[in-house]
């Protein structure tokens, strides 16, 4: 038996160590084995810590100057979308005309608290072709209003601040990551859900949330 | 030497930024072309251990046990998506992707194939091909884009790759071995 056994003793050790230490570095490169993919990376790393992202210039369907940080006390969601899109844009905006229609039905009780911003990454979207798209949208551009971003550098930051990788596909699309971007009461990108997300799942969120944020003010204390 | 000088080459050619651009800009050349190179380097300068060196390793390394599992475990990363965009994406992951494949994969497996043995390679191929296939469907028929970096149309033709690699090896391997096994007429 030790005949047997003896030879082994340091392949043995040698595989139990080579397998520990790699498989540690594939569980840390893939957030302990819970992110195979970049876009839940992001998702995970954004709901451990809700992160600030730059108030760049937007200008709406309307032509109207404003930030994301104009929405600070309020809760906001975020997508990207750019106007011509036939295909993730379609359905990340159909996710948000339901979002906008059931927040409407809570408005006529007086609790609505959510608001839309659609941001496009294309710079040929004019705010003719914004309005135009919010129309098809039955948006009404006030508590759901859509975006271009006109300086290039301020595009590049932003998308890069919310972890959005935009591939141009000539002649003129784009393949990008699509989400539902919440952002908290500190206008900070707090959570990234799927882009079909409802009232419901986006309710849930926002309770962790501010569930999440009474532990951190508690222990602050 | 000659094997050594020979896979530093390979690693270099590798490295030059038009290959990189080309091959990297495929997602099927990354995963199929390059990543398998950079392997094949370190399989090439395997061979150019010296013998003395061949005999400290093979101490810890029996029946090719301690390379295989290495190299198993450490070739797996490379099938996440999330490595592919993060080689992209960041130049230390790229560095890591230059360094581990030779090292901890084509190295490793070189210097313990022979010793594992027909059942041991047998039961090798019989893991790893079944698992190129599976991911190898699962990029083909995911109904979202697993890489940012890479188009899904090519996330596609990357997974049909992966299954044709996976049947090519194993249909090929399977004739040899069945060849070596019949009796000569």
């Amino acid at each position: 038996m030790r005949d047997l056994v003896l030879p082994w003793r340091r392949t043995a050790a040698a595989t139990l160590a080579l397998c520990l230490i790699v498989g540690a570095l594939i569980a840390y490169g893939t957030d302990g084995f819970r992110a195979m993919t970049s876009e839940q990376a992001r998702r995970n790393a954004v709901a451990r810590a809700p992160r600030l992202v730059p108030a760049v210039a937007l200008e709406d369907q309307d032509g109207r100057r404003f930030t994301l940080a104009d929405y600070r006390g309020q809760l906001l969601a975020v997508n990207f979308v750019y106007t011509r899109c036939r295909a993730l844009c379609t359905l990340s905006s159909a996710g948000f005309e339901r979002l906008d229609r059931e927040e409407r039905g809570r408005a006529a009780d007086g609790t609505r608290r959510l608001a839309l911003v659609s941001i496009s990454f294309d710079s040929s979207d004019t705010p003719e072709r914004l309005r135009e798209y919010a129309t098809r949208r039955s948006a009404d551009g006030r508590t759901w209003r859509f975006a271009r971003i006109r300086d290039s550098g301020a595009r590049a930051a932003l998308l890069e601040a919310f972890g959005i990788v935009v591939i141009p596909m000539p002649p003129a699309d784009f393949q990008h990551n699509a989400a539902v971007h919440l952002m908290d009461a500190d206008g900070r990108l707090a959570r990234v859900l799927d882009l079909d997300a409802t009232a419901l799942d986006v309710r849930r969120e926002l309770e962790s949330m501010t569930d999440a944020h009474r532990v951190a003010t508690a222990t602050d204390r | 030497m000659t094997w050594m000088l020979a896979a530093l080459a390979l690693v270099v050619v590798l490295a030059l930024p038009a290959s990189r651009d080309a091959l990297e800009g495929v997602m099927a050349a990354h995963m199929l072309v390059q990543i398998p190179l950079l392997a094949l380097a370190g399989a090439m300068a395997a061979c150019g251990v010296p013998l003395a060196w061949r005999t400290r390793i093979a101490a810890w390394n029996r029946r090719g046990v301690s390379g295989t599992a290495l190299a198993l475990l450490a070739s797996s990363w490379w099938m996440v998506p999330r490595a592919l965009d993060l080689a992209l994406a960041s130049p230390a992951m790229e560095v890591t992707k230059f360094a581990t494949l030779p090292l901890l994969v084509g190295a490793p497996l070189a210097l313990s194939w022979r010793p594992l043995g027909g059942v041991g390679q047998g039961f090798v191929l019989a893991n790893v091909l079944p698992m190129w296939a599976v991911v190898g469907w699962l990029y083909a028929v995911a109904p979202v884009r697993l890489c940012n970096f890479y188009l899904a149309d090519q996330q596609v033709a990357a997974g049909i790759g992966l299954l044709v690699a996976s049947v090519t090896v194993g249909a090929t391997t399977g004739f040899l071995a069945f060849r070596s096994i019949a009796p000569a007429r």
